[in-house]
């Protein structure tokens, strides 16, 4: 009884999903600008909605909850400013200059754009590189959660392998027939869909605690020091690396930075900017909450299980466990769904044209794309089989490594005084001093360099720091290559 | 360009809406007010004024501005539009080239 209706709400989800992207087909033409951007007509709610529910992907669910019931519910502030307050003005600074330039000139990505600007197939395929490296292990991640997900809502009726693959086959054929518009719908269904089950979660297990006043009471009393602001996890040098790295990281992240393409009109951009701290906070407060209420609770949460199940499976009944579970599910969904789509564009226009077949007309592009999507996920997939264990690490630092391409893309879109080689030095010298940070920690044979120093601080800020300096100082000494054009990047209208 | 001299002031604001997202001076604070601890309500509130003062910056035309852009009024200023204005410069500079 409660198997079925577990996967009976599922399955539900995934079928409305499906026919939501069928619809979506049925709209859409066949060219690359209207597969990867939906012809740049995205409008408030669904780019609003479609930004958001790629943002989060299970790490809001889980990951966030779970820190807030071990460290304390600070979490919600270093989110809230990064999430709410950083990324909205990036939203401006990158976003809006990019949508500018994008409409201008038709850009579908991020490496074109430089690799235009820029007049380099080289500077092209190294940024579109470096984006496919880390979102290999994200895209991995999410397959890894849906699969542990679908194990514990079945109680391993489902095995892990099983959850991951028909997840994996789902999204292949999801984003191969939808695309963009099909994408951006669900998104805007389950960004609606996240928000309403949060909030009916927390409700109903504050309720059954006896209010938000006992909640917090009953949490104080067990972990006296969550009452207090910072302390513990919780550094100032924490909080402002984590902050700083995962909101540039996040504005390069594929699926994010082409969402800086799609939006119909500007209007579209600024009702997004106003209404996203409050967005934020509207998941946040509730989902993060109920992680640390739980320290409170007589309830022991086993070592690698996560807490908000674990207290809705306690004080909520089993259908809307279920939901809540769904609604993960939809998360991890939404985000792969969005990766797999622009990392293929990722591929097709930056590297398979540009380096293969710069002949191939739009139609083979876009099945190029589809077939693109398709490799990634199953290599994806395969990789999550065999090595579950370390990757978490791993892809925890993907927002890291994207943080990196930030300020030289930044230096790009406003000085024009950034030459070619400016923007290969900053963006790949770093590049190679992380990843070997982040390999020395896979590989035994040589010693593990540190990631954190001088209490919390995290050495990608280091390292972003570097390559914003490495543009600006090989800019200054070396001459524009004559290929490069600045006044592609030139938008103002008189 | 119509950019204004009044519109700088938006470059502190933004930095100061976010370094005090984080409510840094009520670090170590344990008060519990209204159920949530204070420093919670803190940060709700501070995020209300990001968005109320955001919406004001894009109300203001600084949005367009801070771009060299005129300000537009309703849904002007469309994907569609800066193509074909885009068209439009380049059939020019064709035109002096000749």
């Amino acid at each position: 009884m409660t198997l079925g209706l577990s996967l009976g709400v599922v399955v539900g989800y995934l079928v409305v999903a499906l026919a939501l992207g069928l619809v979506a087909y049925r709209v859409s033409e066949t060219t690359a600008e209207d597969y990867y951007l939906a012809s740049r007509s995205i409008g408030t709610l669904v780019l609003l909605f479609t930004t958001f529910a790629t943002l989060l992907s299970a790490f809001t669910f889980f990951g966030g909850p779970n820190l807030a019931y071990r460290a304390g519910p600070e979490w919600l502030i270093v989110m809230g400013t990064l999430d709410g307050v950083l990324f909205a003005v990036l939203w401006y600074v990158i976003g809006y200059k990019q949508w500018l330039i994008g409409a201008r000139n038709g850009y579908v990505t991020l490496g074109e754009m430089l690799g235009d600007r820029f007049g380099s197939t080289g500077l092209r395929a190294l940024v579109a590189g470096v984006s496919l490296l880390w979102l290999f292990p994200y895209v991995m991640l999410q397959q890894m959660g849906a699969g542990e997900a679908l194990v514990g809502l079945t109680n391993g009726a489902v095995p892990y392998w099983g959850g991951a693959a028909l997840i994996t086959a789902f999204m292949i054929l999801y984003v191969a027939v939808a695309g963009l518009r099909g994408v951006a719908w669900t998104d805007t269904l389950q960004g609606l869909f996240m928000l309403s089950v949060v909030w009916l979660a927390a409700a109903w297990v504050v309720s059954a605690l006896g209010g938000v006043g006992a909640a917090t009471e009953g949490m104080l009393a067990a972990r006296p020091e969550f009452g207090g602001f910072g302390g513990g996890t919780y550094t100032p040098g924490f909080i402002i690396s984590t902050a700083i790295t995962i909101a540039f990281g996040v504005t390069m992240f594929p699926q994010i930075n082409q969402r800086f393409f799609v939006a119909k009109s500007a209007a579209t951009l600024k009702r997004s900017f106003a209404l996203w701290p409050v967005l934020v906070l509207l998941l946040f407060v509730p989902a993060f909450m109920l992680g640390a209420w739980a320290a409170g609770t007589p309830l022991t949460v086993p070592e690698n299980a996560n807490v908000l199940p674990v207290v809705l499976n306690e004080y909520a009944p089993t259908w809307l466990a279920a939901v809540v579970v769904a609604g993960a599910m939809a998360a991890m969904m939404s985000s792969s769904d969005s990766m797999l789509l622009s990392g293929s564009s990722y591929f097709t226009r930056d590297l398979y044209r540009p380096l293969i077949d710069a002949e191939a007309s739009e139609r083979r592009e876009a099945w190029i794309a589809r077939i693109g999507v398709g490799a990634f996920a199953a290599l994806a997939f395969v990789a999550s089989l065999f090595r579950p264990g370390t990757l978490i690490e791993v892809g925890g630092t993907a927002f890291s490594g994207f943080a990196l391409l930030a300020l030289p893309v930044i230096c790009a879109l406003y000085w024009p005084r950034t030459t070619r080689t400016g923007m290969i030095a900053g963006v790949a010298v770093p590049q190679a001093i992380y990843l070997a940070v982040v390999l020395s920690a896979v590989v035994g044979a040589v010693p593990t360099l540190p990631r954190t120093v001088a209490g919390g601080w995290d050495v990608a800020l280091g390292l972003m720091v570097l390559s914003g300096a490495l543009t600006v100082g090989v800019s200054l000494v070396t001459a524009p290559s004559e290929e490069s054009d600045a006044s592609r990047f030139a938008v103002a209208g008189d | 360009m119509t950019r204004s001299r009044s519109d700088l002031v938006w470059i502190p604001t933004f930095a100061i809406l976010v370094a005090f997202a984080v409510p840094w001076p009520l670090w170590g604070v344990d008060r519990v007010v209204a159920g949530l601890p204070v420093w919670i309500w803190w940060h709700v509130a501070w995020l209300g004024l990001c968005a109320a003062l955001f919406a004001l910056f894009v109300r203001s035309g600084a949005w367009e501005r801070g771009m060299g852009q005129r300000p537009t009024a309703g849904a002007a200023g469309t994907a569609e539009e800066i193509t074909d204005q885009a068209a439009a410069e380049a059939a020019d500079r064709e035109v002096e080239r000749r």
